[in-house]
């Protein structure tokens, strides 16, 4: 016969596995392991697949531990937010201080895991990567600054210098690259966003950029950022380590992106006004996507083509 | 504790519910499954970064 405590009560727990997974933010997950992976392969030191893939996965893992760390602590504002309100803690299928000992724990074993795959510069990255985006952004920043997610944003951008540490051991000129062009793209992404989403984040207290200098001024900075990452978006190709393909559809993407900027801009009341920000909300990720997407591919072609040749053989 | 609680056995402490009881099988079984893959990563990545040399070395 099960026993638990009589003072553990409440504490007796339903959550399923699915829920701790909801903890790390799987999509978030996802998008790092991709930008890492990116980083990893514009390295000019060739990675062993398995020590590659055991690094990503480190990599992954210490994401999904910032994630359920920043669950932990926004659990009050998660609860306010009609786009979060459905998480694991606010519902209560897990509790805040299981959440802190999940993340924390996921923390430690990802970066000591990475550390001994691949290196401690990587491992050191990653921890700073973890702690960038706990302490500096989700307690400090978020709550106190309409340059939150400026800022925070390096903690997002952080993933392809991690990926490109791990497989060479130092920090490359190219990786840096990657990480100014998500950096540099996160304010126009989250903007845009915000900028519908406004009265629910002024209700949970965040000072976003609307609610605090206003939807004009936000308007006014998502073009300037946009303009400014559209060329930066060309410089890989510029820099050698993309292709010629990289470069047209960097600039491409750069001009679509621009445009829905500028109609963001200009775009300013009723329905309207919303969809042009929602529309570039969306454009913005598949412009990262694609350009990282690129990258990927035209870094593998040349594995998938000697493969195919051995096949056939 | 009553006599009640006593004669069925139950000591000192409650039952878990049936949910409780589901789910928490389910979270051992995870971590059961995050675990042993942990220990193979381990075991698969030593294996790669000791490369083939680590079966040619003298008895």
């Amino acid at each position: 016969m099960t026993f638990i405590s009589e003072s553990n009560l409440t504490s007796a727990s339903i959550a399923e596995p699915r829920d701790y997974i909801a903890l790390l933010k799987p999509r978030v997950m996802s998008l790092v392991i991709f930008t890492a992976f990116a980083g990893m392969l514009i390295a000019p030191s060739h990675v062993n697949p398995i020590v590659g893939f055991a690094s990503l996965l480190a990599i992954a893992v210490g994401a999904g531990a910032s994630g359920a760390l920043n669950m932990w602590y926004d659990a009050d504002i998660d609860a306010i937010m009609k786009r979060t309100r459905t998480r694991p803690i606010p519902v209560g299928k897990v509790t805040a201080q299981e959440a802190l000992a999940f993340g924390l724990t996921l923390s430690v074993l990802s970066v000591f895991t990475l550390g001994v795959v691949a290196n401690w510069l990587a491992a050191g990255m990653l921890a700073f990567t973890i702690f960038f985006y706990v302490v500096i952004y989700t307690m400090w920043l978020k709550r106190s600054t309409p340059q939150n997610i400026v800022i925070g944003g390096a903690a997002g951008a952080f993933p392809p210098m991690v990926g490109y540490a791990a497989a060479t051991g130092e920090i490359g000129l190219s990786s840096l690259v990657l990480f100014a062009i998500i950096f540099i793209w996160t304010p126009p992404h989250f903007w845009a966003l915000a900028l519908v989403k406004s009265e629910e984040y002024g209700r949970a207290g965040i000072p976003m950029m609307p609610n605090v200098k206003g939807a004009s001024r936000t308007r006014l900075e998502i073009l300037l950022y946009t303009l400014i990452l559209a060329p930066i978006g060309v410089v890989p190709w510029l820099m050698g380590f993309a292709s010629i393909v990289y470069g047209c559809l960097a600039i491409v993407l750069g001009a679509a992106m621009v445009a829905f900027a500028a109609r963001v801009y200009h775009i300013r009341n009723g329905k309207g006004a919303d969809r042009c920000a929602i529309n570039l909300f969306a454009f913005s990720i598949l412009y990262l996507f694609l350009l990282f997407a690129e990258i990927v591919v035209e870094r593998l072609l040349p594995f998938a083509g000697g493969t195919l040749a051995w096949l056939i053989r | 504790m009553t006599p009640e609680a006593q004669g069925n056995g139950q000591e000192n402490g409650i039952v878990l519910t049936p949910a409780q009881q589901k789910s928490r099988r389910r979270r051992n079984i995870a971590i059961g499954l995050a675990v042993g893959f942990f220990v193979l990563l381990f075991y698969v990545v030593t294996i790669a970064k000791l490369g083939p040399g680590v079966l040619n070395r003298p008895l």
